[in-house]
This record gives C-alpha cells, sequence and structure tokens, in this order.
C-alpha cells in the first residue's frame, strides 16, 4: 500500500504528464475525483462545496465528480467540454492530469490534452467493454504517439469483479491494439467508485496480479521515453548583454529537444550550414557540463557565426532534413474545412513561416482506421494526411523520431486562431 | 540543478526550464511585454525564472505593479529591492491616479477588484503592452484550469473561456490583432507547494509578513483582517493581537491572514502540506461571495 503524504512532496520528486479520456458516465471525473481525494490534494474548502452541491442535489453520497467540473457554463451544461489539467502529488512523483472530453466533437480537446502527455489512460465501463469511443481513444494517443497507455476496466463491482470478464475485454482490447503503434500497455481491473486498485490492490479480485492504478503511475519510467541521441537544440533567442561584465558574451537560449550537449561536441547550425564547437551551457549562474531534454539553457560557440531564432544546432553527422515539402497528419480544429489550396502560417520549433496545402490525401476514420481517399477536405476534429508547401524550409524531424522537431499547429492568418495540429510523416 | 545520471530531471528543474522557454518565447515574438509584479511570492517566483531566462543580460521588458492605495508596506519594500537590483523599468499603475482620472469610478458600490482590473486594463492600453505576464497558477482556483498559457484577451481586455485557442505541446500561438494583448501565465503548471519549494530552494527575497509574526487583527466573516485605518473596526468587532502570517498578500481590506507560528520556509512547507483551506479559500475576501466568483472576474480581465 502507497502511504500518502502527499502534499508534502520532495523537491527531487520527478514528473508525470497524464491525459485521461472516456466516454461520458463511464467514471472519468469519480476516476480523478477518488485521485486527488486519496492523494489528499482536495482541501477542505472544495470537498465542502462539493459536498454542499451533492447535498442540494439530493444525492446521498458526496458526488466526487463534482470536484472536477470547471467552468459555469459547462456546468449548466453538465459536462466537461474543455481540456483541464489538475494536479496531484505522492511522495515520489508529481502528476499533471490534462482531463479531456471524450466524444467525437471534442477530438481536438483530446488531440491538445495527448499532445504534452507521458501516458494515457483511457476509461471503459466493465459492463459495456470497448465501444467505439474508447478505440477512438486509443487510436488518437497512439497518433499523438503518446508512449504509455494505461486501459482502465472501470466499474467492476457492476459485474462482480469478474475475472471472466476482465479477460474478454483484455483479449478484445490487446489484438485492436496490434494495429496500433503503443509501445507499452497496461490492463487494470478497477472500481472508481468504491476504489478497488485505484491506490491500493483491491481485495475483491485476487486474480488480478498486476499493480494498482496509482502505484503504476509512481512507477512508470518516463525519463527514457526522450530522445538521447539525436541532438537538437532549436534557437529561441540570442543573448547579448553588451554589459561591461559581460562584453563579448552571445549565447542562444533554447530548449533541448532532443540529445544531449556537452561542452566540445561539434555542432553544425542549420539552415547555414556553418560548424562549430560547443563552448559552454549556462543555466543561469552555473556552467553545465551537459544538456538534455527537456532542460531550458544557453549554448555558446566557439567561434562567431550568425546564428538567429528559428536556427537548430545539431551534429555534424546527425542533422534533421531541411525541406519545404512536408507529409504530415493533421487534425483539424476549426469550424471551416481544410481544403487544397488553402494558405495559413505554421509554426514548427522556433519557427515562423507560411504554408501552402497542396493536397488532402485521406482522411482517416479514427474508429475504424480507414482511409478515405475520396473525401478532399478535413472537417471539424478529423484527422487526415496532409501536403504542405512552406515558404522557408523546416527543420524537420518525423513525429516518430521527435514529438517536438516533428510537430507543428497552423494558425489562420486572418483570425490569429490555431486551426490545425500537425505530426510530420515524412519529408524531402 | 540536479543532474541525475539517466537523465531524469526533478520536477522542479522542469517546472523552472518550461517557464524559462515561455518567457524567451514571448520576449522573442511579442514586441511589448510587461511582467505583472505585485510583489507576493508568485510574482516573486515569476521575476526569478524571468532572471534565469536572459541572464547574463537585464530582463528585456519592465515590470507593472497595481498600486491599489492599500498595499502592504513590507510587500512595496520587497518590490522596490527586486525592481533596483534587477535595474528594472517600474510602471505603477495607481487606482487612487485612475478614479482621479474618472478611469474607474468609486461610486461605493464598485468593489475594489473591479476597480483594480479596470485600472490594470487602461495601463496595458495607455502604455501599448501586447503581453503581461501574470501569476496565476492553474491549481488555484476550478475556472483557472482550463485557462492557458497563453491566453488571449480581445480590445476590451476580456477572456472569453468558451472559445479559447487550442495548445499543443509548447508550440505557443501569439498571434493578436492591434488593440488585443496576451496574458501570459508561465506559472500555470506550478502548485502552491512547487512556489515554496522553489523559493526555498532560491533562498529569495519574499516579504516578511508570509512569516509567523506578531500582528493586531480583527476577526471578521470567519477570516482574521489586520488592523490599522484602513479597516475601520465595525460594530461589535475589536482588535486582538495574534500570532499569524500571510498565505497571500493583496489589497489589505481584503487580504486576511492565518494563525501560524510557521517562521521558516521549511515550516510554511510542513504547514500547507496538511493545510485544510486552499490559499484563496482561507485568506481572500474577494473569491468567497459566490463559487463562480473568480471566473466572472476573469472575464472582465481580472489578473
Ligand atoms: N458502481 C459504480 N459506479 C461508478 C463507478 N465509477 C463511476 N460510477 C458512477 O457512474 C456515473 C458516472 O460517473 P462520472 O465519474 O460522472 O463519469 P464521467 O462522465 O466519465 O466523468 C456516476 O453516477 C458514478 O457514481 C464504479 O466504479 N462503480
Amino acid at each position: 500500500m502507497t502511504s500518502f503524504a502527499s502534499a508534502l512532496g520532495k523537491p527531487s520528486m520527478d514528473l508525470l504528464r497524464f491525459a485521461t479520456a472516456g466516454s461520458v458516465d463511464d467514471g472519468k471525473s469519480t476516476l480523478i475525483g477518488r485521485l486527488l481525494l486519496d492523494s489528499k490534494s482536495i482541501f477542505a474548502d472544495q470537498l465542502e462545496a462539493v459536498e454542499a452541491t451533492s447535498t442540494a442535489r439530493g444525492y446521498d453520497y458526496t458526488d466526487l465528480a463534482l470536484l472536477t467540473d470547471g467552468l459555469r457554463s459547462e456546468r449548466e451544461q453538465g459536462i466537461t467540454i474543455d481540456v483541464a489539467y489538475r494536479y496531484f502529488a505522492t511522495p515520489n512523483r508529481k502528476f499533471i492530469i490534462a482531463d479531456t472530453p471524450g466524444h467525437v466533437q471534442y477530438t481536438r480537446n483530446m488531440v491538445t490534452g495527448a499532445s504534452t502527455a507521458d501516458l494515457g489512460l483511457v476509461l471503459v465501463d466493465a459492463r459495456q467493454g470497448l465501444t467505439e469511443q474508447s478505440r477512438r481513444h486509443a487510436v488518437i494517443l497512439s497518433l499523438l504517439r503518446v508512449p504509455h497507455l494505461v486501459l482502465c476496466i472501470n466499474k467492476m463491482d457492476l459485474v462482480s469483479f469478474s475475472e471472466e470478464r476482465y479477460n474478454q475485454i483484455h483479449e478484445e482490447f490487446t489484438s485492436f491494439a496490434t494495429k496500433l503503434s503503443i509501445p507499452d500497455l497496461t490492463i487494470i481491473p478497477i472500481s472508481a467508485l468504491l476504489g478497488d486498485n485505484v491506490v491500493a490492490r483491491s481485495t475483491n479480485m485476487s486474480w488480478y496480479e498486476g499493480p494498482s492504478l496509482l502505484h503504476h503511475l509512481e512507477n512508470v519510467h518516463v525519463a527514457s521515453d526522450r530522445d538521447l541521441v539525436d541532438t537538437r537544440f532549436p534557437v529561441q533567442y540570442v543573448i547579448r548583454p553588451k554589459s561591461d561584465d559581460y562584453h563579448d558574451y552571445r549565447g542562444y537560449a533554447g530548449r533541448v529537444s532532443g540529445g544531449v550537449l556537452k561542452p566540445g561536441d561539434e555542432v553544425l547550425v542549420l539552415p547555414s550550414g556553418f560548424t562549430s564547437t560547443i563552448a559552454g551551457i549556462d543555466l543561469f549562474e552555473t556552467e553545465l557540463e551537459e544538456a538534455y531534454p527537456p532542460m531550458s539553457v544557453t549554448v555558446r560557440l566557439e567561434d562567431d557565426i550568425d546564428v538567429s531564432r528559428g536556427d537548430m544546432i545539431c551534429r555534424p553527422q546527425n542533422a534533421p532534413t531541411p525541406s519545404q515539402d512536408i507529409d504530415a497528419m493533421v487534425c483539424w480544429m476549426a469550424n471551416t474545412p481544410l481544403r487544397p489550396r488553402q494558405k495559413l502560417a505554421i509554426k514548427h520549433t522556433t519557427r515562423s513561416a507560411r504554408t501552402l496545402i497542396k493536397d488532402v490525401q485521406y482522411r482517416l476514420d479514427v474508429n475504424s482506421l480507414h482511409r478515405d481517399l475520396e473525401t478532399k477536405e478535413l472537417g471539424l476534429n478529423e484527422i487526415g494526411r496532409v501536403q504542405l508547401r512552406t515558404t522557408v524550409p523546416l527543420l524537420c524531424d518525423s513525429y516518430e523520431t521527435n514529438r517536438t522537431t516533428g510537430s507543428f499547429i497552423l494558425i489562420d492568418e486572418a483570425t490569429g486562431v490555431t486551426v490545425g495540429a500537425g505530426m510530420i510523416l515524412a519529408s524531402g | 540543478m540536479t543532474v541525475h545520471a539517466d537523465y531524469r530531471l526533478s520536477q522542479l528543474d522542469e517546472l523552472e526550464a518550461e517557464s524559462i522557454h515561455i518567457f524567451r518565447e514571448v520576449a522573442a515574438e511579442f514586441e511589448k511585454p510587461v511582467l505583472m509584479f505585485s510583489g507576493g511570492k508568485d510574482s516573486i517566483v515569476m521575476l526569478r525564472l524571468a532572471e534565469k531566462a536572459f541572464f547574463p543580460a537585464k530582463i528585456p521588458f519592465p515590470v507593472l505593479q497595481v498600486d491599489t492605495g492599500f498595499d502592504f508596506p513590507e510587500v512595496l519594500g520587497c518590490r522596490d529591492s527586486w525592481v533596483s537590483r534587477l535595474g528594472l523599468r517600474l510602471v505603477i499603475a495607481s487606482v487612487d491616479d485612475a478614479i482621479a482620472k474618472g478611469v474607474v469610478v468609486d461610486d461605493g458600490k464598485t468593489s475594489r477588484n473591479r476597480m483594480q482590473t479596470g485600472t490594470l486594463l487602461h495601463a496595458i492600453e495607455e502604455e501599448g503592452f501586447t503581453a503581461a505576464f501574470g501569476g496565476g497558477r492553474r491549481d488555484e482556483e476550478k475556472a483557472r484550469s482550463k485557462e492557458r498559457v497563453y491566453s488571449h484577451r480581445d480590445d476590451f481586455g476580456q477572456w472569453d473561456p468558451k472559445n479559447q485557442r487550442p495548445e499543443l505541446w509548447s508550440l505557443y500561438n501569439g498571434r493578436i490583432h492591434a488593440g488585443e494583448h496576451m496574458r501570459i501565465f508561465p506559472l500555470s503548471n506550478w502548485t502552491e507547494l512547487d512556489i515554496w519549494h522553489y523559493i526555498g530552494r532560491e533562498r529569495v527575497e519574499i516579504p516578511g509578513i508570509y512569516f509567523s509574526h506578531q500582528r493586531e487583527v480583527i476577526a471578521r466573516d470567519g477570516m482574521l483582517m489586520s488592523a490599522g485605518d484602513y479597516n475601520p473596526l465595525r460594530p461589535g468587532e475589536s482588535v486582538e493581537t495574534r500570532t499569524v502570517r500571510f498565505r497571500t498578500v493583496g489589497d489589505m481590506t481584503l487580504t486576511g491572514c492565518v494563525e501560524s507560528p510557521a517562521s521558516t520556509i521549511d515550516e510554511i512547507i510542513d504547514e500547507i502540506a496538511v493545510a485544510r483551506l486552499t490559499e484563496r479559500g482561507a485568506t481572500r475576501g474577494d473569491d468567497r461571495f459566490s463559487e463562480a466568483a473568480m471566473e466572472d472576474r476573469k472575464r472582465e480581465g481580472y489578473f
């Protein structure tokens, strides 16, 4: 059993970001409420508000689901419609939950929540088993390359904690999952309402030998998910103090997106193609021996070459491909559809450009994985394969190899709104 | 900075890296950013992160403070010490000046918070700021849990929670039209405890009123308000001396303190870890009126 002194977290603990998805009534809010409550992340005033609302609504129990719904408009509709972020901690780890709505008309919200997640949690109702919705959730998590997936089979209390039922759903899901790319899959039978296998192993399901959900969340290894081989450092900002003390200082500030950088490393700067050597890596007043994802640092080079925002520091033998022709899976997020010949703004790493949509090759049916080659446009919440041509070369990796240098957003130039999310497939 | 052999970053280092990334992104993409600096712990952590983001260069934007006319002297002192150490330009938006100029109305009915909002929006407009960093955290309050890191404000300074831009990966979209501005929340993913751990780790200066001290207080509406001319006694009230500290610092007429012996950061951390109330629930009179109070204020452009 995990012991909680939750809020007491040590500064040395690490971070796990996970996204949750479930269809309405699968018990997602109850589950999150329980994780927050059992990790003592709920404060008395929050709990009192929820108890009062439960009483006012005539419930004879405290509806933990009420802890997690947000804006007034959503309260009125009684349903979560945007990504909400929640926080809790155990002594060894802090958790950020991206709580996303499950309906098909909110696919874009789920994509948003999944984009930063290390782990995806899909919830199904044990009585219903896999539904079209749960399949779609798994598809989206795998498209977004969320490295770890947990399927929680909830409401086990309503199927008499049946091992047979668990096995059926387990089998159905694992056979479906072979069509997806899910590097790490864990399937856990739970009762969010009663707490079975949420924090502690359930005594009602002694046949289940795996970890409780929280135990799994606390122990799943995420640091190794990051690419520590292919050095990628998109330059964000050039630091030139021009002060007396730092007269000649010139540093390239940014966030390490891949690989490990060390002073003395030979580097290649794109798109200029100049090479140099790392003179030093600074984090505030400290000179670092190495920098790795997702650290924000400042890199100094031996040579006085021209480097600016939008450039990428990488290695001479290992560099992304500069390309103006990009092939990507795009999730469309605007009401008016994406069509060939449309012009948009694009932001990729620290580089901004304009882009022309050359072709919509197919639309992916996220329920069946069927590719619809007939439709030449993408509507709101639809995902498909798109060819783009950009005004300047982007320094691309495939999303599969690097979620940071392989992703981009599309922006409507008239409204300024983010209208699409892209995952690069191939370039050249 | 703890460098682990297996390339793991502690969560505090990861939060720091994320916030520094946000500061640099805004400095690169916005013409005229400003950091809203109250002198409270969250804005001090913001300023520390900004200091780190641009070191050894100076922070490339000014700081803005809304002077409510009822700010704690200790907080103003701390503000001045930070601003002078970092050599920053301080823009003060004074509520009293705004009332004098007719920018906001003090008709006795308008809440002080609303007047502060008006004062702030006016200052942003006057100075032409296009991005304003705020210390808001998503763990503070339900309505904040869905707010983006880049939170778009229309030309009335208003937030439209139903119409937020999707925010994916760490690709922030800073596009705005003339007259609009962006609120930036670099501490979105920090919790109250993270803030304290960070203050402890960085050993930065914060106002003394966060630590336990003796103070003359008035018990009012289940809170302890600081006694003084700014908080006239109401019938039946009396002044007593208690050992207290503040969990948030703001307008002295609205911000209460809690009884506490915690006089070091470690003791504060221990206290929060077992605290019964959220910092807002405990000490912010302005949030207690209705569950949706915060949301209403945010729609109007409150920081
Ligand atoms: N019996 C049982 N009921 C559950 C369980 N989890 C959730 N529920 C109930 O299912 C309903 C929907 O749960 P809720 O958390 O609101 O679902 P959401 O729409 O997915 O957030 C509520 O009435 C819950 O009390 C469970 O494990 N067992």
